[in-house]
C-alpha cells in the first residue's frame, strides 16, 4: 500500500535532523496559521500564487531562493563546525549524516538558491527593460516556478521523511547505483531535480521567446540593455543544457528502478558516461547562474557610475562567446579521467580561453567606472567586491585548467575554495546587489544603507576568512568532503575557517535585520518617482511598485539608453513629453494551473521516490486532468479600460513632473 | 489581438512580414510578434531541446552498442521488416495530419476529424508494432536488462515510443477541442504545435531507423 514508506522513515534516534524538522514544519504551520488568521488566505491566492504576473513570479522565486539559501547556509556551517572539531576523532555528525550533509549543501545552494534567485530577477526584470507586458507564456512561468518549488519542497521533506543522498551535488555512480545507495536518499535527489529542471527548462524556451519575439516597437537587438542580452545568453545555454540533465538522470533513474545498465559496474554499464554527460549540463550551468550576474553587474556599474556601459558591443560579443565556449571546457571537471594528454591539453587551452571574454568584461566595467561620478551605494559595494573577489576565483580557476596542477589539485579543497570563489563572488554577491537596486522598484521603497553597507562588509571580510584558508590545505593536501582527519598542519587553516564563518553569520544578519528596518521604515524611504538611482534603463521608466500592465502605452525606443534621453530632454525642457493616447489593455487572467500542477508534481515524485504506485498513477491523472482543464477555458485575458490605465500613467507623471520641478529649483 | 488572429490563413500566413514592411514584427524594431508566431517559436525551442534529450540518448547508444555483455548483438535481434511497417505506419500518419491541418485551414469540421482519426490510428499501429518487437525480445530474455548495448536500445527506441504514445493523448484531447469549441484561434495555435510535434517524431525516427536499424544490422 504504501511501498517503501513506513514508521521508521523518520529517524526518531538522530536529533539533528528531527529537531531541525520539527522547526521547519512549526514555522511552516505558524505561517500559514497567521495568514489564515489575519484573512490573507484569499489576497495570497488571488494575488500570488495563482499570480501568472512576471513581476509576482519574479518576487515569489526570489523568497523562495532566499529561504533555501538560508537553509544551504545553515548546511554549511554545520559542515564548518564539524570539520573544526573532527581532528583525531568523529566530530559531532556521523559519517553518514555528514555525507548527507555536504551534498544537501551543494543541491540546495546551487539548483534551488541561486537558480531561483537569478530566474526570479530575470522574470521580474527582464520584461521591464525591453519594454512589454509580460513573457510570451504567463501561465507556463508560473508553472516553471511552481515545479521549482515542488524540488525544494521534495529536498527539504527527506529531511524528515527518510534520507537526502549521500553522493554528493552530482551523484556520480556506481556510488549512486541501487547496489551501494539502497537507500532513498539518491531517489529524492532524482526526482527533485528532474522535476525543478524541467520547471528550469520551461523558463528557458519562455524567456528566449519573450527576448527574441516581444520587444517593444524600436528595441533592436543592439538597443537591448546588457542584462537582457546576458539573461538570452543564459536561456539558450539552460535550453541546450537541461535536456542533458533531463536525459542523463532519467539513465540513472532507469538503472535504479528498472535495473538498466548505463552507468553500472556489470553488463557494460560505463560509469564515466555519467561523468561526461553531467557536466556536459554542469559546466553550462556554471554559466547560466554567472551570465545573469554579468549582467547586473552592468546595469550597477553603469547606473552608480552615472555613464554609459563602456564597450556595448564588444560585452555583447564576450557574452555569446562566454554562451558558445562553455559548451566546450566539460573535460576539465576530470582531467584525471585518463582520456590521455591530446584530449586533456584541448580541454586545459578551451578552459583558459574562455576566460577572456570574463577579461574583457572585466576591463568594460573599470572603464565604464572610469572617470565616472561613482556613487557607492550598497549595489555598487557588492559590484566591486565581486570584481575584486571574481579576479581572484578566475585566476586560480586558470591555475586548475593546467591539466598537470589539475592532477595535483583535483578534488581537493583548493577546489572547493575556487568554486566558492567564483560563486559566491560572482552570483550571491550579484543576487545581493540585484536585490538591493530592484528593491524600490518591486515594492516602491528603497532598502536601509547602513545595514545593507554593514552586511558587505561582513560578509566580503567573513568570506575572505572562510575560503583563503580552503586554498592553503588544499595545496597541503586535504580532500574535499572530509567528515574527520588527523592532519595536524590542517587544523590551524580549518579553525581560522571556522571563524571566517561566524563573521558571515554576521553578515547575514545584518542583511535580514536590513530587510526588516527597512520594511518597517518603508514610508521614510518611500520611492515616489520610480527612478530612485537616476537609472538608464525602461523599468525606471514606470511607477515604483509598476501596474500589472507595466506600461501604459509600449514606448517606441529609438535609441540606446532611450529612456535617459527622454530623462535629459526632460530636464532640459523641465517638463515631461507630451501625455500619450491611452488605449484599453488586455492582460493574461490569472490561473492556478501551475499552483495544480505542482501539487500533483509532488505527489507524483513522493510517490515514486517510495514506490507507491497507485499514487503516481493518480498524479499522473491529475497532471493531465489540470490541462485538460486549462485548455478548455474560454476568456484567457481581462481587458483594462483606458481611465483606468490613464489614472495610473497620470499619477506617475504627476509624480515625476513634480520631481522635475524639485530638481530645477535645486 | 484575438481578431487579427481570426484572419490568419490569408496573405501571410505566419506574419512573418514577407508582405511589406508594415507588417514586420518580432523581429528587428518592429515591436512584439503575434501570439501565432510567438507559440509557435515557443514550441520550436522546445522541440530543439527535445532533440537534445534524443542527442543524449542517440550517444549514449553509441557508447554501449559493442558492449552486449555475451548478449545479442543487434543483427542477432533485428527485424527489417517489421521496422519497414513501423515506418511506413508512422509516415503515413505524418501525412495524415498534414492533410488535417489543411482541413483545419479550411474550417471543415468532418475533414479536422476524420484525418486526425487517421493520424491517430497509424500512430497507434506504430505503437502496437513496436510493443510487440519489444515484447517478442522481452519473451526470449533479451529485455533492457540483459546488456548495456540493450539498455541503451530499449531507451532510446522506447523514448521515442513514448513520445508517439503522448501525441496520441494529446490528439485525442485535440479531437475533442475541435469538437467541443470548434477553430477558435487558441485551439488553431495549439493543433499548429501538435503539428509540428507529430511532423518532428517522424524526423528521430528516420534517424532511428537509419542509425539504429539500418546502421545495426550491417555491424
Amino acid at each position: 500500500m504504501f511501498g517503501k514508506l513506513s514508521g521508521s522513515a523518520i529517524p526518531f534516534d538522530q536529533p539533528i535532523p528531527l529537531i531541525a524538522g520539527a522547526i521547519v514544519i512549526l514555522l511552516g504551520l505558524g505561517v500559514i496559521a497567521w495568514v489564515i488568521a489575519k484573512g490573507w488566505f484569499p489576497y495570497l491566492w488571488k494575488e500570488w500564487i495563482t499570480s501568472v504576473d512576471h513581476k509576482h513570479i519574479g518576487i515569489m522565486y526570489c523568497l523562495l531562493g532566499l529561504l533555501m539559501l538560508v537553509r544551504g547556509f545553515i548546511d554549511a556551517i554545520m559542515m564548518r563546525v564539524q570539520q573544526a572539531v573532527a581532528f583525531h576523532g568523529g566530530g559531532y555528525l556521523p559519517p553518514e549524516h555528514y555525507d548527507q550533509v555536504f551534498s544537501a549543501h551543494g543541491t540546495i545552494m546551487i539548483l534551488f538558491g541561486a537558480m531561483p534567485l537569478i530566474i526570479g530577477i530575470m522574470n521580474f526584470v527582464v520584461p521591464l527593460q525591453l519594454g512589454v507586458r509580460d513573457v510570451a507564456f504567463p501561465t507556463l512561468n508560473s508553472v516553471s516556478f511552481w515545479l521549482t518549488a515542488t524540488g525544494a519542497l521534495l529536498v527539504n521533506v527527506s529531511l524528515l521523511v527518510g534520507e537526502f543522498a549521500r553522493t554528493g551535488w552530482l551523484p556520480y555512480p556506481p556510488l549512486s547505483e541501487l547496489r551501494y545507495s539502497p537507500g532513498v536518499g539518491v531517489d529524492y535527489y532524482l526526482w527533485a531535480v528532474q522535476i525543478s529542471g524541467i520547471g528550469t527548462l520551461l523558463t528557458g524556451i519562455n524567456f528566449v521567446t519573450t527576448i527574441l519575439k516581444m520587444r517593444a516597437p524600436g528595441m533592436t537587438y543592439m538597443r537591448m540593455p546588457m542584462f537582457c542580452w546576458t539573461s538570452l545568453a543564459s536561456c539558450l545555454l539552460i535550453l541546450a543544457a537541461f535536456p542533458v540533465l533531463t536525459a542523463t538522470l532519467a539513465m540513472l533513474t532507469l538503472d535504479r528502478y528498472l535495473g538498466f545498465h548505463f552507468f553500472t559496474n556489470e553488463a557494460g554499464g560505463n560509469a564515466m558516461m555519467f561523468v561526461n554527460l553531467i557536466w556536459a549540463w554542469g559546466h553550462p550551468e556554471v554559466y547560466i547562474l554567472v551570465l545573469p550576474a554579468f549582467g547586473i553587474y552592468s546595469e550597477v556599474i553603469s547606473t552608480f557610475s552615472g555613464k554609459p556601459l563602456f564597450g556595448y558591443r564588444s560585452m555583447v560579443a564576450a557574452t555569446l562567446f562566454i554562451c558558445i565556449v562553455s559548451f566546450c571546457v566539460w573535460l576539465h571537471h576530470f582531467f584525471t579521467m585518463g582520456a590521455g594528454g591530446d584530449v586533456n591539453a584541448v580541454f586545459g587551452i578551451a578552459t583558459s580561453i574562455i576566460a577572456v571574454g570574463t577579461g574583457v568584461k572585466i576591463y568594460n566595467w573599470l572603464f565604464t567606472m572610469y572617470r565616472g561620478r561613482i556613487r557607492f551605494a550598497t549595489p555598487m559595494l557588492w559590484s566591486l567586491g565581486f570584481m575584486t573577489t571574481f579576479i581572484t576565483g578566475g585566476v586560480t580557476g586558470v591555475l586548475l585548467a593546467v591539466p598537470p596542477a589539475d592532477f595535483l589539485l583535483h578534488n581537493s579543497m583548493f577546489l572547493v575554495a575556487h568554486f566558492h570563489h567564483v560563486i559566491v563572488g560572482g552570483v550571491v554577491f550579484a543576487v545581493l546587489a540585484a536585490i538591493a537596486y530592484w528593491w524600490p522598484k518591486a515594492f516602491g521603497f528603497r532598502l536601509q544603507e547602513g545595514w545593507g553597507h554593514a552586511a558587505f562588509w561582513f560578509a566580503l571580510a567573513g568570506f575572505y576568512v572562510t575560503f583563503m584558508p580552503m586554498y592553503v590545505v588544499g595545496i597541503l593536501g586535504m580532500t574535499r568532503r572530509l567528515q574527520h582527519y588527523d592532519m595536524a598542519e590542517w587544523r590551524p587553516w580549518i579553525l581560522i575557517s571556522a571563524v571566517g564563518v561566524v563573521v558571515l553569520i554576521c553578515g547575514v544578519i545584518c542583511q535580514v535585520v536590513q530587510l526588516a528596518v527597512s520594511i518597517a521604515r518603508r514610508n521614510e524611504l518611500r520611492d515616489t518617482t520610480g527612478d530612485p538611482w537616476d537609472g538608464r534603463t525602461l523599468e525606471w521608466a514606470v511607477s515604483s511598485p509598476p501596474p500589472v500592465f507595466n506600461f501604459a502605452v509600449l514606448p517606441k525606443v529609438k535609441d540606446a539608453e532611450y529612456y535617459w534621453e527622454v530623462k535629459q530632454r526632460a530636464r532640459e525642457t523641465e517638463r515631461l513629453g507630451r501625455e500619450p493616447s491611452y488605449e484599453p489593455v488586455e492582460m493574461p487572467r490569472n490561473s492556478p494551473t501551475g499552483f495544480v500542477c505542482a501539487f500533483f508534481a509532488t505527489i507524483i515524485g513522493f510517490a515514486l521516490i517510495w514506490h507507491i504506485w497507485w499514487l503516481m498513477i493518480v498524479g499522473l491523472v491529475g497532471a493531465y486532468a489540470t490541462f485538460v482543464v486549462f485548455a478548455w477555458r474560454d476568456v484567457p485575458e481581462y481587458v483594462i479600460p483606458a481611465d483606468e490605465v490613464a489614472r495610473v500613467d497620470r499619477a506617475n507623471r504627476a509624480a515625476r513632473q513634480e520631481a522635475l520641478a524639485a530638481g530645477a529649483a535645486a | 489581438m484575438s481578431s487579427a488572429d481570426a484572419t490568419i490563413p490569408i496573405a501571410d500566413p505566419y506574419r512573418l512580414g514577407h508582405r511589406g514592411p508594415n507588417l514586420a514584427r518580432g523581429h528587428g524594431g518592429g515591436g512584439p510578434a503575434s501570439k501565432r508566431v510567438i507559440v509557435g517559436y515557443g514550441f520550436w525551442l522546445f522541440l530543439l531541446s527535445d532533440i537534445v534529450i534524443f542527442a543524449c540518448l542517440f550517444a549514449t547508444y553509441a557508447v554501449l552498442a559493442n558492449a552486449t555483455a555475451g548478449g545479442p548483438r543487434a543483427k542477432d535481434i533485428f527485424e527489417l521488416d517489421r521496422v519497414a511497417w513501423e515506418t511506413a505506419c508512422l509516415l503515413a500518419s505524418s501525412f495524415f495530419c498534414g492533410l488535417a491541418t489543411i482541413a483545419v485551414a479550411r474550417r471543415n469540421q468532418i475533414l479536422t476529424q476524420a484525418a486526425l482519426i487517421a493520424t491517430g490510428l497509424t500512430g497507434l499501429a506504430f505503437i502496437v508494432l513496436e510493443a510487440s518487437e519489444f515484447a517478442a525480445l522481452h519473451a526470449q530474455g533479451y529485455g533492457p536488462t540483459r546488456s548495456a548495448f540493450l539498455t541503451g536500445f530499449f531507451t532510446l527506441v522506447g523514448c521515442h515510443g513514448v513520445h508517439v504514445t503522448a501525441g496520441l493523448l494529446w490528439l485525442g484531447t485535440m479531437m475533442a477541442q475541435f469538437f467541443a469549441k470548434g477553430f477558435r484561434p487558441d485551439i488553431g495555435r495549439r493543433f499548429l504545435c501538435f503539428s509540428m510535434f507529430w511532423h518532428f517524431l517522424d524526423v528521430v525516427w528516420v534517424a532511428i531507423f537509419s542509425l539504429v536499424y539500418l546502421v545495426g544490422t550491417r555491424l
